[in-house]
Order: C-alpha cells, then structure tokens, then sequence
C-alpha cells in the first residue's frame, strides 16, 4: 500500500512549486502564491518527496517545555473533568493516543476563552423561544457557559451514581454517565443534556484532528492515525495515483516564515 | 442624517460574482461604476494559511457575521420562525468576492427544460402533471438566448471542461475554455459503472483550472494544485476562479470603479416609479450616507436582495394568503439526501487529495431526461462522485446505526476515513406556494432592520425524488467493485442545523408576466425601471444543479441589459 518515492534535490521542488504558483509565468499574475510561501519546508516531504510513515508514535517528547499548555478559561477541577471525559470521546487505543494525550482539553479550554466561547460570530439577540427540532440551538447560554455548567452537573450527576467526581469514576461509569447525557436524559442546572454532550463531542473531534496551532492534535498524531496529510501544497502529481499514498504530515507551523 | 454623496452613473450593491462581473462589464464599455460592499477586501495573500479546517470550514472565517445579521426560519406558516443562531444548513457570504470566494467551483450550465419547465412539461404529461400548489414558471428566457452568455462566463473564468457533453444536456457553442481536471481512481470506478449500466458519465466542468489560463481581459492564472481546501476556503493560487483574481481586478484598472468596503446598505430611495439613490452605513464609523445613481443594481445572492426591496418598500410583496404579489416568492433550495456509499475492504483512496470541483457526474436522471409519466415528480438530479478533499474534522465516517464516539467509533473512523467512495444525488427543488421570504416581525438585525424570514419545508416531490435517485445511486454504487454498499434513500422534515447546500434560490424571480415575476429577462425590475436585480434570486425554480454557472450567466446578461437601457436613455428594454 505504502508508495514511496524517492527523494529529488529541493531546487526541482521549488522550481515545480514556482511553476504552479504561476509565478513563472509571464504578465500580470492576479491570482498565484507569492513571495512569503515560497522556500519553505517544501524539501520535507509533499508530492516530490513523499517519506514513508512514521509507526506511530507516542506524542509527549520531553525535550521542550510546551508554554501553550496552560489554562485560559477552566478550573484546574473542570479541566480534569473535560479531560477525563474527553478521553472517553476519543480514548487511547492500539491505533494511537486518545484525547488526553493529543492535548484535546488544553485545546478545548483555549477555545471558550476566545471567540467561539463567547458566541461571538453568532446571533445572541432575544428573545428566546422554544425551538421546534428542526430549528437549531436557542439557548440563551454562551458556549463557555453551557460548557462549565455542563461539567459541574457531569459531577453532579456522577455523584450522585456513582459517589465520586466524573474524572475519578471507572472508564465504564464515565461511559454510562456520557450516554445518560446523550440520551438527554439529564438536565442538570438548567443545561439540557444533549446540548452539552453534543458541544463537548464535537470540541473533541475538533482538538484531536485541527491544526497543532489550537493546542491540540499533539505532534499530528491525531492526523498520522487517519493517515491524513495536514497542510500539503499540492497533490498535481499523485491525485491520478491508484496506490493509497502516506506521508508525513504538515502543519500550518511548517509553511510559516517571517523573515 | 445621511451625508449625501455627488450623483454616478451606476452603483452596484455587492460585490460578489455577479457585482465583479457588472462591475466589469459596464467599466469596460466606458461607464462610471461604484461597487458598495459590506464586507471587507480580500486578496489571495489572504489565503497563505487557508489550509486551516477549524478556521474557515469549522469557523466560518469567510462567512457573514451571524452576530450582526442571520435569518429566521420556519417550516411552515403555523410555526413561529426563529433565529439561525449558528452556522448550519447553508452559508452566506461577505466580503469582496462574497460567497464566489469559497465556493467549489462546480460548472453546471441549467439544461434547456430548465427555462422553459412549465411549457415542457405540460407538453409531454399534460397540464395535471404540476401539482395545484406548485407555481412552476417559464423563466421569460430561452436556453438558446442565455447560451452566449454561458460562454462569457466560461472564457472569462477558463471553465475546464470535456470537449463534449452528452446530447441531453444543453448544447455548447464554444468549447471549454480548458481541457478537464484529471481523474482520480474513485472517477474511473464511476465512469465506468455508469458506463457499463449504459448512461452518460462526463467530468464535471470546474471553475478550478486544469491548466495555466489566460483569459480575454488579459488576466492570467495557474492551475489547480488538487490540494484539497476549495469548499469554505478561498484559494492562494488564484487556481479556482472567484471574482478577486477574474473580473474586479479588470473593472479596477478600467480607472472608472470605485469599491466602497464596510458599507452596508440599509434601503433604496425611490418614487414608486425609479429609484433615486442607495442609503447604506459604513460598518466602521456608523456614518450614514446616501449615494444617488442613475441605475441601482442589486447584486447580492439571494437574501440581501430580497430584503433590501422588502425594506424599501419598492414592488409588491408577495402573499401566499391570496397568491398576489411577487417579491418573496418562489423560494426553493437544493434536494439532497439520494446517496450510496460504496465501502472497499481491499483498498484505500487518497481522499484528502481533491479539488472543490472535481468529481465526474450525470445527468441521465436530471431535468426532463427521462419519462416522469409514473413519477410521483419532476425534474430530476445531478448523479455525482465527486472527490473535494475529505477534511478530518467535518468527515467522520462512522458506520450508520453505530456509535459516535467512544472506542468502536474511534476505530471505525480511522479504519473508514479513506475507503468510502459516495455516489449522490444532486436533486432540482420545485416551487411551492407557501414557500417565500419575507421580512421576520420580531427579530432585528445589529441596525435595528428586520430580518429576512424563512417558511420553507420540503414536500412529497422531495421524498418521491430522493427515494427514486437513490435507487439509481446504489445501481452504480453497486458496479463499482465495492466490498458492499449502503443507500440513503430518505428525505425528512426540512431542518435548518445540518450542512445542506448553500444553493438557496427566489424571491427575485424572472419571467414574462409582471403580474408574478420581479424582473424581466434582463433582470431589469419591472415596477422600476432603473432597477436591476441579478443572482440566484432570479431563479423561478431551483435545478439539479449548482447555481454559479447560470448566476453568471444571467449576470453579463444584466450588464447588456444596463447597458441599452443607458444608452436608450429609459424604459423597459
């Protein structure tokens, strides 16, 4: 399945990419990627020079501090408890690392503390009815709201069948807990069950497979499980390929240059 | 109070495919041009770091701002519409280039029954054929009239297309501009199912360029990398044609375009008979002006041009209660839901490769291409795989029936993420009586001014295609060598929180009886004569379609209409 081909001098990759980018070209370029792009960490990999994959691998290097992981929004209490059940959403398995290992919680605390938990590209204006089903969100809360709310009645409702916080329950309680929220069959603190399970859901997926730039998606190994590329600059030369294609991903980090 | 600005010729609300390409066109023949926009600039340096799915396809980056503006929905007239608080069914653009930006750029030309749907099909079936409720229209155009302009549009944007289509769709007086896209692997296994069950698979024109173009105005491009971000992304190469990198940059050097950014427009002044001017507020500094112009051209999509007449209070709105009136009318959107995923154990494909608009597809079930004399509907779908680059936060291919999320979900993701290829259908949507916009009672927009409201739902034309479109998507599903396959082939109530499509059409529409219809087939407003309204707005139904080709199409034939009606000096032309 693997294709590997063989690694070319980086002057031919960049000679490729100026070419497509239509620099190249004569006239008036409109369109067309332009100076600050070009000459990055083209000679990595990507089209020309596709490098078999990596096993995979775990993410955690000792080597650097990570500044980035630090909380913005969430209680150290809270972070534990979204951790904790966002591991269940996308646990450790033989493929690779779950949710607790990719960051996913460092990503979901830095994105309430910004616009997206905040509402704030969204319509907020009352009043507020009842929604039939077909009619989307309606709530009053903030997303942050909804989801600090959401974590305290995850202990709330823990407790009470369990006898212990969400985070310190077993796996297989913390299961039944999440799928009483799926099931809308909490409502806790005025948060609907449901609306709080699918936030939470969906914010994981998010922090295993976004960019490493949000916090989560460790090392790309969110993406290396799937086999997804990240941030490729062009697949011209192998989109008419048969053979399945890995290669080590790239991320929005790699195409960065300031100088 | 508004400051009054000196008098032009023309201004232009929106500044989208259909504003560039007026813009263009109008400056190009000598005329005096200014292009309100409420959003802001844009330009492909803009987009070294579009490759970023949370931002633009789970954010909305390039989206309007729902804070300052939304709709409001409801399924039928008995319900209390509510706001679209978040993102969901479908997207609205903003910002120069509005949604032609980041769209996929999928080239459809509507088929020759399209214009003329009413006449066709009661000709062939007979006047019961088309429900009571159903208000299908003739579009007061022909096919054959609209051809040249489809050919405008495409030399313009390098469409990249094959040589030639299947004799049952419209046909081409002028090749594509370029040759097709590649073909993927999950293409060939398509065209060749299909091909083998006897119909017409083509490769589907794209507006993402197969090869490095320069077009008539001078303008050149390079070709689409396949890299996969189109769809919710603006493209850094300038290899998928949008309005930035095609048709602004051309009224721009004309010398006589003037893009006015973060100016909103609020209402069109008039007499009942012309319109005079154009408020709008600059969304920066609050500052209210009044911009008077010769010719006021509403260029928005959809929504924005609908409202802007509603709240001007210039034509008659329509009224399903008693079926008078017409702005509003005629609302319809896309029918999706007909698919077949084809599942293969054995292999995996390269599916975060892809261009928006690169897929094969057929019409062979579209349109009037095959007898409705049985069918419980009409019209049809576009039959398509298409491979557009699968994301890994938006694609979560877990299996129907199982769970979404926990372990089995996680392995079920990863196992799949590569090793399904769908086939689905692309379905027309019909008209209904009590399906209109009008403006919402209650809720407001950031100004203060009414929201645009929504009463939409789908019908039983709607669960009769799906069902029957389906059936065909799983036949070819079926020959494509899959391990097995697994068909949707229901269609629910309409529900405004799942991506749908952003192929909302009506409310403007077109025709030749003024008495149901906004503007005749120059787009020129019949209860005023100086007004011209262009987009998907026009369109008396919706096709098994995307809509750009024809939006363009319908724009240079605006821009000719502009033109005559400038140089008659008045009236109707």
């Amino acid at each position: 399945m693997t294709k590997q081909s063989p690694q070319q001098p980086k002057d031919e990759s960049r000679r490729k990419f100026l070419k497509y980018s239509g620099t190249a070209l004569g006239g008036v370029v409109v369109g067309g990627v332009i100076g600050g792009i070009i000459g990055t960490n083209r000679s990595k990999s990507g089209p020309e020079g596709a490098v078999p994959p990596e096993a995979t691998e775990t993410p955690q290097s000792p080597q650097s501090q990570d500044y980035n992981q630090a909380l913005m929004f969430f209680s150290q209490g809270q972070f534990q408890t979204v951790e904790a059940a966002a591991e269940r959403i996308f646990p450790k398995d033989d493929n690779g690392p779950g949710a607790k290992e990719l960051g996913v919680a460092f990503f979901i605390d830095h994105q309430m503390a910004g616009a997206y938990g905040f509402n704030a590209r969204e319509y907020m204006t009352p009043p507020f009815y009842k929604a039939e089903a077909t009619q989307g969100y309606q709530l009053t809360f903030k997303r942050r709201d909804l989801l600090a709310l959401g974590l305290d009645s995850l202990n709330e409702y823990s407790q009470d069948k369990h006898q212990n916080t969400f985070a310190k329950i077993s796996p297989e309680q913390q299961d039944e807990v999440l799928t009483a929220f799926e099931k809308d069959e909490v409502n806790l603190k005025g948060v609907p069950g449901l609306a709080f399970f699918t936030i939470l859901r969906n914010l994981t997926l998010e922090g295993v497979y976004a960019d490493p730039l949000y916090g989560g998606n460790k090392n790309m190994a969110g993406w290396k499980m799937r086999n997804y590329p990240g941030n490729q600059m062009s697949y011209l030369d192998l989109i008419e390929k048969e053979e399945f294609i890995q290669m080590e991903p790239l991320s929005l980090h790699d195409h960065l240059q300031l100088s | 109070m508004a400051n009054k600005l000196p008098k032009v010729p023309v201004v232009i609300v929106g500044m989208g495919w259909v504003g560039g390409i007026i813009a263009a066109e109008l400056t190009k023949a000598g005329h005096h041009v200014v292009g309100l926009e409420r959003g802001k600039s844009r330009s492909t340096q803009d987009y070294y770091h579009v490759h970023d799915e949370l931002r633009y396809a789970s954010r909305y980056e390039l989206m309007q701002d729902l804070s300052k503006e939304t709709v409001t929905f409801r399924n039928t007239e008995k319900m209390r519409a509510l706001p679209m608080r978040s993102y969901g069914s479908f997207l609205m653009g903003d910002g120069v280039g509005g949604a032609g930006v980041h769209w996929n750029g999928q080239y459809y030309r509507f088929l020759p029954y399209d214009f003329q749907i009413r006449t066709m099909t009661e000709e062939r079936y007979g006047k019961n054929k088309i429900p009571k409720d159903m208000p299908l229209r003739d579009w007061g155009i022909t096919y054959d009239e609209l051809e040249p302009y489809f050919v405008k549009y495409e030399q313009m944007s390098g469409i990249s297309g094959p040589q030639e289509l299947p004799d049952h769709v419209g046909k081409m007086s002028k090749p594509f501009a370029t040759p097709p896209m590649k073909t993927s692997p999950g293409m060939k296994l398509f065209t060749d199912a299909a091909t083998k069950l006897g119909y017409h698979p083509y490769i589907i024109p794209s507006a993402n360029l197969s090869q490095d173009y320069a077009n008539p105005d001078g303008i050149e491009r390079a070709a689409c990398q396949y890299c996969g971000y189109c769809e919710r992304f603006g493209c850094e190469y300038g290899a998928k044609a949008d309005p930035v990198v095609t048709v602004l940059p051309v009224a721009q050097k004309s010398g006589k375009f003037e893009l006015r950014t973060h100016a909103n427009v609020t209402g069109i002044v008039h007499d009942g008979k012309k319109a005079t001017a154009v408020q709008y507020v600059n969304t920066l500094t609050g500052e209210q002006f009044e911009q008077p112009a010769d010719v006021v051209v509403l260029a928005s999509y959809v929504f924005s041009n609908v409202r802007l007449l509603l709240m001007s209070k210039l034509g008659k709105p329509y009224n399903p209660k008693d079926d008078t009136g017409s702005i509003g009318r005629n609302y319809a959107y896309q029918v999706n839901g007909a698919s077949t995923s084809a599942y293969y154990e054995d292999r995996q494909f390269n599916m975060a490769m892809g261009a928006g608009a690169l897929g094969s597809s057929l019409d062979d079930f579209n349109g009037d291409n095959f007898d409705h004399g049985d069918l419980k509907f009409l019209h049809g779908a576009n039959i398509r795989f298409t491979q557009t680059g699968l994301r890994p936060i938006q694609y979560q291919p877990s299996l129907p029936g199982k769970p979404k999320w926990g372990g089995e979900f996680k392995q079920s993701t990863l196992h799949n993420a590569n090793r399904i290829l769908g086939v689905s259908g692309q379905g027309a949507s019909m008209p209904n009586r009590y399906h209109y916009l009008d403006l919402d009672p209650e809720y407001k927009d950031s100004l203060g001014l009414p929201l645009i409201r929504l009463t939409f739902d789908f019908m039983e034309q709607d669960v009769e295609l799906v069902k029957f479109i389906a059936g065909k998507t799983k036949e070819i599903a079926d020959q494509m060598g899959a391990t097995r396959t697994e068909m949707n082939d229901v269609i629910k109530q309409y529900n405004i929180v799942p991506y749908q499509s952003t192929h909302n059409t009506g409310g403007t529409i077109m025709g030749s009886d003024p008495a149901t219809s906004v503007v005749n087939s120059y787009l020129q407003m019949w209860d005023a004569e100086n007004v011209f309204i262009c987009g998907a707005s026009n369109f008396p139904h919706n096709s098994g379609y995307n809509p750009t080709a024809t939006v363009g199409a319908l724009a240079y034939r605006t821009a000719e209409g502009i033109e005559k009606y400038i140089q008659k000096g008045g009236s109707l032309v």
